[in-house]
């Protein structure tokens, strides 16, 4: 019988035993443990520490499974030197044992970094079944606890002992928790969680000794700041156990080095788990030891012929109601595609990272339910071509209709946030519930994954009396997501560019429809910081004037409040003269339209005008109509041209979902037609009435009070209010008359003028940002985007026939 | 006898990407002419609807979107693909040599000799 000594009785030591007594039941083992108990599930001793399970609960191998392979087990017995040329190992019971074939399975303790009184009493490692009990002992409500280090161990420790009362702070050296499987985001999400559940994390935070005189009563950070602590944990990353295979003469590096038969530098001695190294990396995670004992198993009964050629580094916290995953390789780097989705409210953060169209990374933060799905992709290597659309959200299943009838109430139908069938029935029943956008504000179901939509739609149609089936209408099949998604998407992901959208989210192309909704969303959703692309923009948006039926422009100047000069008149006669304007016309809007302009030629149209761009040809800010009110009107009751010019002055040069075209009257008699414009000014007998939704084009609508009020500035600030709000929740080309409507001025009045004053404010925060970054597009015909902005191309070559 | 020639047109960064340029050559035809980001397309600048340049339309693929009233055109063929069964626009070979792009135009002869075929 061959003689195996393994030193290190924990799972990868065992774990290799296992396997090892199936291919060949003829070995006779020893089994050498420092710790005094059987192999023990270790990465459940933060379930432990949490009071979930007991001691007992995480035994892997009772004393009955040693005792039927007839393994010799020496509890509580350290190794301390191997002769590997005599095969002998030497414990610290004195005892020498011979062996024909070593297996080192020494595993890693606690890195101890260089903190002054870490020997004080009070101070704990966490790597060990009696640590855990040193710590249970000692925790309880009101204790102070200090953790040293944020990693997956340290926070595992920390809401342990939360969890028994304690009174937690994490001190973490780098900017982030778990920075080893986390980006920043990830790790930002993480910390919001983790302070959520009531423990204190400091970060960027060295610590540089522990305080007390017999016994810890506090720590001292590296920035002078001393914390209060009757206990401290040091989880600051492990160490490979290395030093027997140092004394067996074997190749060390970081750990005992190994290669992909998982052999050592000597032929009679192996090692597994945590304290060997292979290929550069060592391994302090489970799947990857158990991967190894199954090739160390080959090998060393004569089976050599598997190989391990390394694991995906994945790691999951366990930490109830904390989900993160991480695996692979999600570093940034030029050859990798992220793809992330995020939603703070719900603490929810994924970044998938792609080579290739592979995947070879993924992060999950605040839900974890995909991770098995993620874990398949990366061991094999799937072409993710197929899945492209759904890498974040699994494609609804073929059959939403699973017999919801069948389905028993206590099944969850939601799992992201746990909602059953039950509860799902009971606010349909109890708060009136009749679509998915009520359930889901109602239960949170359908709101995580998105899996479930298609049963909660299923169980509405079956239980709710007056089901409404809501049309989900995407902006466009190139990238098929509601206005309101993709408004969102833009915001959690902070994209900047319609490229990226296209790449990110959609077909990659886009289309005539979606480019500029995008464009506009994007200088929208950023105040105008954002990667402006003119490819994306409608011809009339690349060169500041209307197409016309014949490829000419249309010019129209700004003329603030349709008051005019005799000097800009002039100009515009002029300029009709020089250029041979084919039509002067004077608009509805109260401006003068040149008309038939050729591209090559507007640049020196506008230099000559001498005036700012009226924007006639773009989704923004038309005009302010006016009539002369208390100037010069015998009726006027209050001063609508110097009103109306000062609200044209405040919102000119800005884009808006569709045009938006404004009038200020000085009485009741609506000469400038408030009333019929996107948004009014009407003066009334001691103030203004602001009026919005009006029209009269293609639809005819007479606008809605929005508010009344005394002043002048009260009067322009309701009106920035609602514009800026339009401009945020409006779609794409969807005119203020629709939008009122779809809205109902009631909300439109709640979340605008009667919105409580940090929300107005915030509203008008965003419209100042945007409006310092609006310039006249028409500077672009000093300064164009591109050369070949305004002017064709000359070809180099004639053609010379 | 040659029936083409390959025309310099101008240096590859006068025209951004996924946006057109007009050029106008001697023989009067004008042509559009397309960086896609990874190719340059060309086509006559005439949207055979009713006659918008198609150089000032949104690229959408390897397709054109006219500004006037949105045919889309495909600028690898020159087909219409919106609406289907309209006549197709002439499309052009173009090549990039040393960052100039070149065009490659039938000479009078062979426009001549296409004429009388048809």
């Amino acid at each position: 019988m061959t003689r195996l000594v393994v030193v290190g009785n924990g799972m990868a030591g065992i774990a290799a035993a296992e396997q090892i007594l199936k291919h060949a039941p003829t070995f006779a083992i020893t089994v050498f443990g420092d710790e005094t108990h059987v192999n023990y599930n270790r990465i459940l001793l933060s379930s432990v520490l949490a009071g979930e399970q007991s001691a007992d609960d995480i035994v892997l191998n009772p004393i009955d499974w040693y005792q039927r392979h007839a393994i010799d087990l020496h509890l509580g017995t350290r190794v301390i030197d191997v002769d590997a040329d005599g095969k002998t190992v030497t414990s610290d019971d004195g005892r020498t044992t011979a062996y024909d074939v070593l297996l080192l399975a020494t595993g890693s303790t606690a890195w101890m970094p260089p903190i002054a009184g870490l020997d004080k009493d009070g101070v704990f490692v966490f790597r060990t079944l009696d640590d855990t009990r040193g710590l249970l002992a000692r925790a309880a409500p009101g204790v102070k606890a200090v953790v040293i280090g944020g990693g997956l161990l340290g926070l595992e420790a920390a809401r342990g002992l939360q969890v028994q009362g304690c009174d937690v702070t994490v001190v973490h050296l780098m900017d982030r928790l778990m920075e080893r499987q986390l980006d920043p985001a990830g790790g930002a999400y993480l910390q919001e969680r983790i302070a959520q559940l009531g423990v204190r994390v400091l970060v960027n935070r060295s610590t540089t000794a522990v305080l007390g005189g017999g016994g810890v009563d506090g720590v001292e950070l590296a920035d002078g700041t001393k914390l209060e602590a009757d206990l401290v944990v040091v989880a600051a990353g492990i160490r490979p156990n290395v030093e027997l295979g140092r004394r067996a003469g074997l190749a060390v590096g970081r750990g005992i080095l190994v290669n992909d038969f998982m052999e050592t530098s000597r032929p009679d001695v192996f090692a597994v788990g945590e304290c060997v190294e292979h290929n550069g990396v060592c391994y302090g995670l489970v799947a990857p030891l158990l991967e190894q004992a199954r090739v160390l198993a080959a090998t060393i009964t004569g089976n050599r012929g598997a190989k391990y050629e390394g694991s995906i580094q994945a790691a999951k916290l366990k930490i109830m109601g904390v989900e993160v995953f991480s695996a692979g390789a999600w570093e940034d780097a030029p050859d990798a595609a992220p793809v992330r989705f995020e939603d703070p409210a719900l603490g929810v953060y994924k970044k998938l990272v792609l080579r290739d169209g592979r995947l070879s990374g993924v992060i999950l933060v605040g839900e974890t339910a995909d991770s098995h799905r993620y874990m398949e992709w990366l061991r094999t290597g799937k072409d993710l071509a197929a899945e492209r659309r759904h890498l974040l959200v699994p494609p609804p299943p073929a059959d939403p209709g699973v017999d919801v009838a069948q389905m028993p109430d206590s099944a969850t139908v939601c799992g992201c946030v746990g909602v059953t069938k039950a509860s799902i029935i009971e606010a349909i029943h109890q708060q009136g519930v009749n679509t998915l956008s009520q359930l889901k504000e109602a239960t949170r179901a359908s709101t995580g994954c998105g899996s479930c939509t298609g049963l909660c739609q299923a169980l509405l149609k079956a239980v709710a009396p007056d089901f409404e089936e809501e049309t989900r209408k995407v902006l466009c099949a190139c990238v098929p997501f509601t206005q309101e998604a993709l408004r969102e998407i833009l915001r959690s992901q902070r994209l900047r560019s319609v490229q990226d959208v296209l790449d990110i989210y959609g077909n990659g192309a886009g289309c005539e429809v979606c480019k500029p909704a995008l464009s506009y969303m994007l200088d929208m959703r950023w105040c105008g910081d954002h990667d402006e692309d003119r490819s994306a923009r409608f011809i009339n948006d690349r060169v500041h004037a209307n197409i016309q039926k014949d490829g000419t422009f249309s010019v129209v100047p700004r003329m603030r409040g349709g008051v005019t000069s005799a000097a800009e008149l002039r100009r515009i006669a002029d300029v009709a003269d020089k250029y041979r304007v084919p039509m002067v016309k004077i608009t509805g809007s109260q401006r003068i339209d040149l008309l038939g302009i050729r591209k090559e030629d507007l640049p020196a149209v506008w230099a000559d005008l001498g005036m700012p761009s009226g924007q006639a040809y773009t989704k923004g800010v038309r005009m302010v109509k006016t009539c002369v009110g208390t100037d010069f009107c015998r009726f006027g009751t209050q001063d609508s041209t110097a009103a109306g010019i000062e609200l044209e002055r405040r919102l000119e040069h800005l884009y808006t979902p569709h045009k938006v075209k404004m009038a200020a009257v000085g009485c009741p008699r609506n000469c400038a037609e408030a009333t019929v414009k996107d948004i009014g000014l009407v003066g009334v007998e001691g103030g203004w009435q602001v009026v919005v939704g009006g029209a009269a084009g293609k639809s005819v609508r007479k606008a809605d009070l929005l508010v009344t009020v005394e002043t002048t500035a009260a009067a322009l600030e309701a009106a920035e209010l609602f514009f800026q709000y339009y401009r945020e929740h409006a779609n794409y080309l969807e005119r203020t008359y629709d939008f009122v409507e779809r809205l109902g001025i009631e909300k439109v009045r709640k979340e605008t003028v009667y919105a409580p004053a940090p929300v107005k404010a915030a509203l008008r925060d965003r419209l100042r940002k945007s409006k310092a970054r609006a310039r006249d597009a028409w500077q672009e015909g000093r300064t164009p985007v591109n050369p070949t902005q305004f002017i064709p191309l000359d070809p180099i070559d004639q053609l010379n026939v | 006898m040659t029936n083409a020639r390959w025309i310099r047109i101008t240096s590859s960064t006068n025209i951004p990407p996924r946006e057109g340029r007009p050029v106008r050559l001697e023989d009067g035809r004008e042509i559009a002419i397309f960086n896609l980001g990874d190719r340059f397309l060309a086509v006559d600048n005439r949207c055979p609807h009713s006659g918008g340049p198609l150089c000032d339309g949104i690229v959408t693929g390897a397709s054109v979107v006219c500004p006037l009233h949105a045919w889309r055109i495909n600028l690898q063929t020159g087909a219409v693909d919106r609406p289907g069964g309209a006549a197709c626009v002439q499309s052009y070979p173009v090549r990039v040599d040393e960052g100039v792009v070149l065009v490659e135009v039938p000479d009078r002869a062979a426009i001549a000799k296409q004429g009388a075929a048809a």
